[in-house]
């Protein structure tokens, strides 16, 4: 069990390409750290550069209370899952899960009971004798996570780890990981680009884009308040409304949906804004008040139901409860909570929140 | 899914391998039942007449302990050759896989051996370990080592070793390194993280996962040191001195072609050709199995 800490933190390969810029993050002793982004923002080079199988450009990579830049990825006490298992082929579950505590010199009956114990814990003892390639998806990815476990490592790394399975039993082992955290305790660093992959899993969730951090925040904080337009339409399906806005007076923004009430507390703003609101705050009006819309396209989730149109010129797409039934080119009225209109700098892009 | 063809009538499908098989009919089977009919037959000195003699040319080459020698020699030159080649194939491919400036240029330079034709080959080697004019013969002698290939047996078989190893170095460096270029490097990672280290990934991880690579190359050395080396003993040392460097397919052609006698001849490569396939069979037997897949 150990802290992460990561100060100033840069990766340029070779040719140039800066894959993260000047990174700082502290993941607390025990924590389940999600790093979210869209492919090519560098979450993966950093994670690998936590575990050491890249080089740091500058800046300095602390495990616990112990600089290990130049320590070697075996000696950094970490044990890393990655996105395709990279399971031996050549050898059974339980040589899988041997082989690092084989190499650190474990007595023979020591590595017995870890292996045994794991491997209850995720339910593959029956596989112990069997080659990966005579196993599933999910059961590769157990044995992955088994050879991970026996380490007994500081830190746990997961790269992507549930893309390679599908949607079912990627909510199922999402599950076992975070279950499998909550009894070890051990500090996770997990990186994905599901957005409900880090939502549900993550205590921490830390927001990248083009190398650089957006935002870190509890998953609920990053969703309420996205530091940024990047973080506001990355995260949340489907994504956050966004829309030109011009700031009439303090606490009164003019858009293509009219003008629009915010709170003027939260906002600190002036001139030309962007404004964001989650589809799932507009609601349909009670009266003939409220702001015109008029549903292209409906698509039914089940429980809600999303419906595609625009506010004049400005595509919006709204999220209402799936009750009754709506006609599509029939206009209707919407009202928007004052408190769920988020403004943006229309130039950083950053939250214009005080 | 297997694509199958329909046929209406049986005839077309045999007619549509004709070509093949006369080719092999022809250019394999034709000869090769030649080779073994003469075998049988022994001729009279100035190839006039045969005479059918069952087992006789086997017999006496069994008999002849000059044969021995020869298969001893080839056996000593075969596990050299096979080796050393393999081997150093394998550094060399374990080398090139880690160069990240300028892999191309390397890689090139390793392969460009496969193009020399071994005549050229061997007269390459032999130009540079001449005794008297040879670049490298000269060095090795200031260094107060005796050597001289055109006298001393051992010199001689060392040099064709060499030359053929240099020749078939570059084959197996292609597919070692083709081989190594498909092992996963998340699997070697994943080993660097399960703290083994450079030397422990190799034999633990690597090796294994090479394991196909490494059998079907043993294989086809086997095959190149028993016949395709023929050209490089050739035109190196023609199986001197006093038959030192005489393997079993150069004898074949010293005893046929030259001594011309056609019966032994043929009898012994009746037998290389079961040797390789014994030896061959044996490999898929006993190596096989612990190759992983």
């Amino acid at each position: 069990m150990a802290t992460v800490e990561l100060s100033s933190i840069r990766k340029v390969y070779p040719g140039g390409v800066e894959a993260v810029r000047d990174v700082s993050l502290v993941v607390p002793n025990g924590s389940f750290t999600v790093l979210l982004g869209p492919s090519g923002c560098g979450k993966s080079t950093l994670l690998r550069m936590i575990a050491g199988l890249e080089t740091t450009t500058s800046g300095e990579c602390k495990i616990g209370e112990r600089v290990v830049n130049e320590v070697e990825p075996a000696d950094r006490d970490i044990a890393m899952v990655f996105q395709n298992y990279a399971l031996y082929p050549h050898m059974s579950v339980y040589d899988n899960m041997a082989y690092g505590l084989r190499n650190r010199g474990t007595p023979k009956a020591e590595i017995d009971k870890r292996v045994r114990e794991a491997a209850s814990l995720l339910a593959i003892e029956d596989f112990l004798s069997r080659k990966p390639r005579a196993l599933s998806g999910g059961q590769r990815q157990r044995v992955a996570m088994g050879r991970a476990i026996v380490r007994e490592p500081q830190v746990f790394l997961f790269d992507e780890p549930l893309s390679n399975l599908d949607a079912k039993l990627r909510v199922t082992m999402r599950l076992e990981i975070r279950r499998l955290h909550n009894r070890l305790n051990a500090t996770s660093i997990f990186v994905t680009h599901d957005q409900v992959e880090a939502m549900t899993l993550a205590d921490q969730v830390v927001v990248m884009n083009a190398g650089r951090i957006e935002q870190i925040g509890a998953p609920g904080e990053v969703y309420k308040h996205p530091a940024s337009r990047f973080v506001a339409s990355f995260i949340g399906a489907p994504a956050m409304n966004l829309m030109p806005g011009k700031i009439a007076e303090a606490g009164i923004v003019e858009t293509p949906a009219g003008r629009l009430p915010y709170d003027k507390n939260r906002f600190h703003a002036a001139g030309e804004v962007e404004v964001g609101i989650r589809p799932e705050d507009i609601h349909a009006a009670g009266g003939a008040d409220g702001i015109l819309f008029t549903p292209e396209l409906a698509e039914e989730l089940g429980a809600t139901r999303l419906l595609h149109g625009s506010f004049g010129d400005t595509p919006v797409i709204i999220a209402i409860p799936a009750s009754g039934t709506v006609h599509e080119k029939k206009e209707m009225r919407l009202s928007i909570d004052p408190a769920a209109v988020h403004l943006f700098d229309k130039v950083t892009g950053r939250s214009l929140v005080r | 899914m297997q694509k199958r063809a329909i046929f209406g009538s049986t005839s077309l499908p045999y007619l549509l391998l004709l070509p093949q098989l006369a080719v092999v009919a022809v250019f394999f089977y034709w000869p090769a039942s030649q080779a073994l009919w003469q075998s049988f037959l022994l001729e009279d000195a100035f190839g006039l007449s045969s005479t059918f003699v069952w087992f006789e040319n086997y017999s006496e080459l069994f008999a002849d302990s000059g044969y021995y020698r020869t298969m001893m020699t080839t056996a000593v030159f075969a596990v050299m050759v096979a080796g050393l080649s393999l081997s150093l194939a394998l550094l060399l491919a374990v080398q090139a896989d880690k160069a990240i400036h300028g892999a191309g240029i390397y890689r090139t330079l390793l392969i460009w051996p496969y193009a020399v034709a071994p005549a050229v080959a061997g007269v390459l080697w032999i130009f540079m370990f001449q005794p008297s004019l040879g670049v490298v013969a000269q060095g090795i002698r200031s260094l107060g080592i005796a050597w001289n290939p055109l006298l001393n047996g051992n010199d001689a078989l060392i040099l064709v070793v060499l030359a053929s190893t240099w020749k078939q170095i570059s084959y197996n460096f292609l597919f070692f390194l083709a081989g190594l270029q498909s092992i996963p490097r998340a699997v070697i990672e994943a080993a660097a993280i399960d703290g083994a280290s450079g030397t422990r990934r190799f034999w633990t991880i690597i090796l294994p996962l090479l394991s196909p690579t490494v059998f079907f190359l043993v294989v086809v050395n086997i095959v190149y040191v028993f016949f395709d080396t023929f050209g490089i003993i050739d035109a190196m040392t023609q199986g001197g001195p006093s038959k030192a460097t005489e393997t079993l397919v150069y004898k074949v052609f010293f005893d046929g072609r030259l001594g011309g006698n056609l019966g032994s001849s043929a009898a012994q490569s009746v037998i290389l050709m079961i040797l390789v396939v014994g030896l061959t069979a044996i490999q898929f037997r006993f190596i096989e199995r612990r190759v992983a897949y």
